[in-house]
């Protein structure tokens, strides 16, 4: 097994945690893996993406130009990288903020309103998580004590609370 | 965890007291990991008003025989490099870190290699020379560090993790192994205070007498010579049967290593060396690498540094091509792969 993830939207969307928990559930498992951020002066309210590598290989290269996976929160992240996607690789897509549709056919496209449910539902900056759900329900990576267990690890203690509601936005995107 | 926090807490674990910086990206993480734990661990955090500043207190620290370390990202490495002469001229042990970015001058903050020549010709004025350690993943950081002080405090010289921003940004699993720091003992020059009892230690660059400072400087490279004797090491890819063999360290040697196996599965006799050590070149490494290669390539993510003591390693004995994108681009398997693809082809 070898996935190739690019996470891309909005700096403060939770790109970099949405990759961090992938990452740690990985690590869970015992997988192979690498996290790489964009870092520069663009994530202040720019684009921002992350490159998230997991296999049962050592890694080579951590940065992702041909993601298995992509996840889109915004519309410049689905312009820019939903050419980019392999043949046979799968894009989850924001829709409530990406307005256009993809016209490639040999890519597996799930459009999730996930801002739009995070409203609903109350739930604020979980869009990023709603779309990790929809990815894990399709791709059937990692199991839900994996990804329980990972949220302990990537919460501080503090914020314990906070892992109800993760666990809560998974759920919603699965059933989405 | 992330590379630059990495190499702080195995500085850390490896006995480092004393943290002096000053921030810069791509490597401000480790300065920031610093401040949250050196107070705790008995030691000091200071964040120095330069790099200038900053490596003059390390080479005050370590001349008290206490561990101490400094990092920065290129233009800052510039600023220190009075400094890091001053220490090798004084026989101080150090650790200094450079999370290289494109430059020259400001440059940019991606990744970069372009700081090879400085770190392993030039790192400041006079006959010196650095121990450089190259990691290529963020457990190699770990490793490195704690192999730079060990080695450091033995031959009494200063040492370079030479990273980029790539490794310095990345995370990945990491394990700390038990670490027993060598104690080595200083007490023959650390200038500890001698409490009336014994003669001054003194830690000094300055030598008059034109002859008194060839001694010196002699002495000093009868240590670099036994250092080139004992302390190269490298790792050595799919080399036994290779025709093509692609050089390259630090996260560059990452992509490289998917484009040979890229290659291996189009049936091209590609192989990999990569130097951990940039300083002692790992000469003898080298060459067993290349033993059936026909031809060697190097790439790097500068306009082509290290191509140089590739050649020299080999004394040109084989042809020699180079492939780089700098100014923080990073190469890409594909581009490396059709490289390979071509010196193939060139074969036949």
């Amino acid at each position: 097994m070898t996935y190739d993830i690019l996470l891309a939207g909005f700096g403060g969307q939770g790109i970099l945690f949405a990759g961090k928990l992938l990452a740690y559930c990985a690590l869970i498992d015992g997988k192979e893996l690498s996290w790489l951020p964009s870092y520069g002066p663009e994530m202040r309210g720019g684009t921002c993406n992350c490159s998230v590598c997991i296999s049962d290989e050592p890694i080579g290269s951590p940065l992702v130009l041909t993601p298995d996976l992509l996840i889109a929160l915004n519309q410049p992240s689905f312009d820019k990288f939903i050419g980019t996607v392999r043949e046979g690789g799968k894009a989850f897509i924001d829709s409530t903020l990406v307005e256009t549709k993809s016209d490639r056919t040999d890519i597996e496209c799930h459009y999730v309103p996930a801002t739009q449910m995070e409203t609903d539902a109350n739930l604020p900056k979980a869009a990023n998580i709603i779309l990790l759900g929809k990815l894990l329900k399709e791709t059937g990576m990692f199991s839900e004590e994996t990804v329980r267990q990972a949220l302990e690890k990537c919460i501080p203690p503090k914020r314990a609370h906070l892992i109800d509601n993760n666990l809560r936005a998974i759920k919603m995107g699965q059933e989405a | 965890m992330k590379g630059n926090e990495a190499l702080a807490e195995a500085a850390i674990r490896a006995g480092c007291k004393c943290f002096f910086g000053y921030p810069i990206t791509p490597q401000t993480e480790l300065a920031a990991y610093m401040a949250k734990r050196m107070n705790k661990e008995g030691g000091v955090f200071l964040q120095a008003e330069s790099e200038i500043a900053a490596i003059n207190m390390v080479l005050g620290a370590a001349s008290t025989g206490v561990r101490a370390m400094t990092s920065s990202s290129s233009p800052g490495i510039s600023l220190k490099s009075e400094g890091i002469s001053y220490m090798a001229g004084s026989d101080v042990p150090a650790v200094i870190i450079n999370v290289q970015r494109g430059g020259p001058g400001l440059g940019g903050i991606q990744p970069s290699q372009a700081d090879y020549w400085q770190a392993t010709k030039a790192n400041g004025h006079g006959d010196f020379q650095l121990l450089v350690y190259a990691p290529c993943s963020v457990q190699e950081m770990v490793d490195m560090v704690v192999k730079a002080f060990d080695t450091a405090d033995k031959y009494r010289v200063p040492a370079m993790i030479l990273a980029d921003g790539l490794l310095g940004q990345m995370m990945e699993p990491v394990s700390f192994p038990e670490i027993n720091p060598n104690a080595v003992d200083k007490s023959s020059w650390a200038t500890t205070g001698h409490g009336n009892k014994r003669a001054h230690n003194i830690v000094n660059s300055l030598y008059i007498n034109a002859t008194d400072l060839e001694d010196v400087v002699r002495e000093r490279y009868e240590r670099y010579a036994k250092i080139e004797a004992n302390e190269t090491d490298a790792e050595l890819y799919q080399t036994e049967d290779a025709d093509v063999l692609v050089c390259a360290y630090g996260a560059t040697a990452r992509v490289v290593k998917s484009a040979v196996n890229a290659a291996r599965a189009e049936g091209i006799k590609a192989g990999m060396f990569r130097p951990k050590t940039l300083w002692p070149f790992p000469k003898k490494e080298l060459n067993e690498a290349a033993k059936n290669a026909s031809k060697l390539l190097c790439v790097e993510m500068s306009m082509g540094q290290m191509v140089d003591d590739i050649k020299l390693a080999i004394n040109c004995s084989k042809p020699v091509s180079f492939f780089g994108r700098t100014g923080g681009v990073i190469p890409t398997p594909a581009e490396v792969l059709s490289e390979i693809k071509t010196l193939a082809a060139q074969a036949e």
